[in-house]
């Protein structure tokens, strides 16, 4: 198990955070949230809902990248032009996603960096659909680049998604329904079971050690169990790699490196 | 009048400086890009754009024609920083009202109901309540919930490109996402499709396919048919978005980046000439759909 990746220890751990979340659609958005979602659908929980990437429902993850012979076959149909009804504002969704910036309170940013929102100095997305996932149904995060560039010091930019600030909460509105679950980096995996839902180390990839992540992120980290985040099992690689047959994880993590450090 | 055939300079010459305009489709999918750059040829300028933004709020803001943008997101997809959106706005040269992409329909829909707003818990616990200026409601109800009230996105005219109409109006959408513009008909005070393919009468051609209908024909005040017309976005099942034709695009952002200089390759001094320029009907009709 030597040639398994860092890539594919985060698709194994990221696959987790779709455990025991009933009939809800699972978005992984990016390569390696996808796999993870796809995996987890086809291993411990295929009570999993998941599109093609466009508009159908599929009960068969889709592969990523040209396809060949394969079809998709179509079950369901969920497109965007009925996807806040079904899936966000019902909150029968959990999606896995790569802001550019969180902060210690799950603050996410996807729109703007520096300068004002009138002129931003980096102009990125907008906002897109972060606002309505934050405050409706369960959001976990991947970053291929654990960075105090992207866990900031002090707030994200422009708060984008809605995340744990008791300063941004408008009295009287219902946030009954944010739900940060897990962040999965390049160093380790992360939830918001610390003290006011702060983010806490759960478990360090092999190697790792907690004063490296602390060293990565700009706000203070609390500690949880840390574990040694486990290697995927063969029969998981097995199916990421039918899942990834042109192997787009090895772009995902810089130099994709081997998930077991060579020191 | 039942016949709302019209050219695309005719329907250019509709609007008018200063108005607010929806345009259909999402980034870079199903846009009428067609009467994008049919307003690209003309003297309109100041306009509120309200758009899921792709290359035509990119054209647009380039072209120094666009006042203000109601946006969730301007990207291409496989090129997921629109760069000329992104120029317009790192020079800070146009207002923006940033909303949230469910926000955004919500909006389209208080419009379409002639209700100035509608409620909704998304935009708490962002920042785009406080840069957009919107306000809260508290429910009558025994809930006093607080809600963000979603103000009504009222459009003076839309644009979309269909699939098909005939010249009545009644119009088919297909293809496996129709996404908003049911709602950009129903929000706009005037609704101007240009289509694939004109018919005479849809009944006797396509009999089988009224549920393609996805907005009545009383939404529609004018019709254009432009082969192509969606080009270099995709327009599903007929053909796939241009990539190439995107990157020339995205490259010439690039510095100088300089839009008077280039606009010429992707406005062209005619959609004949935009089409031939692109290799012609055969050349776009090659395209392959995208794959997700």
């Amino acid at each position: 198990m030597t040639d398994v990746t860092l890539a594919e220890l985060c698709i194994f751990a990221a696959s987790e955070a779709f455990r025991n979340n009933g009939e809800v659609v699972a978005t992984g958005v990016g390569p390696v949230p996808r796999l993870a979602a796809s995996l987890a659908k086809l291993t411990h929980s295929p009570e999993l809902m998941m599109t093609d990437g466009e508009a159908y429902l599929v009960e068969q993850p889709v592969p990523l990248g040209p396809r060949g012979d394969y079809k998709p076959k179509f079950a369901g149909y969920l497109p965007f032009s009925r996807f806040f009804d079904s899936a966000v504002w019902s909150g029968r969704r959990h999606a896995m996603v790569t802001p550019t910036q969180i902060d210690r309170f799950g603050q996410i940013n996807l729109s703007q960096l520096g300068g004002t929102h009138k002129q931003p100095k980096t102009q990125m997305l907008g906002v897109r659909g972060f606002p309505g996932n934050t405050i409706y149904h369960p959001n976990s995060f991947f970053f291929p680049a654990h960075t105090s560039r992207v866990f900031v010091e002090g707030e994200v930019d422009m708060v984008s998604g809605v995340g744990y600030n008791p300063a941004k909460r408008v009295p009287g509105g219902n946030y009954s329904g944010v739900d940060l679950r897990v962040i999965v980096t390049n160093l380790c995996v992360m939830d918001f079971g610390g003290t006011n839902n702060a983010i806490r180390v759960v478990s360090l990839h092999p190697g790792v050690t907690f004063d490296e992540v602390q060293a990565a992120t700009g706000f203070p980290l609390e500690k949880g169990a840390l574990t040694e985040t486990p290697l995927p099992d063969a029969e998981a690689l097995a199916i990421i790699a039918q899942l990834d047959p042109h192997n787009i994880r090895a772009s995902v993590i810089k130099d994709n490196p081997p998930a077991i450090r060579a020191n | 009048m039942l016949d709302k055939r019209m050219t695309a300079a005719d329907i250019v010459s509709q609007l008018h400086d200063g108005m607010t305009l929806g345009i259909g489709g999402w980034g870079p999918r199903r846009k009428p890009m067609a009467l994008v750059r049919e307003i690209l040829r003309s003297d309109l300028k100041d306009l509120t754009i309200v758009a899921y933004g792709g290359a035509d709020v990119g054209m647009l803001c380039a072209a120094g024609k666009v006042k203000k943008l109601v946006f969730a997101f301007v990207s291409l997809d496989a090129i997921p920083l629109e760069p000329w959106f992104r120029k317009a706005r790192e020079a800070g040269q146009i207002e923006v009202l940033e909303l949230d992409e469910g926000m955004f329909q919500w909006g389209l829909k208080a419009a379409a109901f002639g209700v100035p707003f509608l409620p909704t818990r998304v935009g708490l616990g962002t920042d785009l309540a406080a840069l957009g200026g919107l306000k809260t409601v508290t429910s009558p109800y025994s809930d006093g919930e607080t809600l963000i009230a979603m103000p009504a996105l009222k459009l003076d005219a839309a644009l979309l490109h269909v699939n098909r109409s005939d010249w009545r109006g009644n119009v088919h959408l297909f293809g496996p996402d129709v996404y908003y513009d049911e709602w950009f008909a129903k929000a706009a005070a005037k609704t101007f499709v240009s289509c694939e393919e004109l018919v005479d009468r849809m009944e006797d051609h396509y009999p089988d396919a009224a549920q393609a209908n996805i907005f009545e024909r009383c939404f529609v005040t004018g019709v254009v048919e432009m082969p192509c017309g969606a080009h270099p976005s995709s327009m599903p099942p007929s053909y796939g978005w241009d990539m190439k034709a995107f990157k020339a695009y995205a490259d010439a952002a690039k510095e100088p980046g300089d839009w008077a200089a280039v606009a010429d390759r992707f406005v062209g001094k005619s959609e004949a000439d935009y089409l031939n320029s692109v290799g012609g009907k055969e050349a776009v009709a090659a395209l392959p759909l995208p794959i997700f």
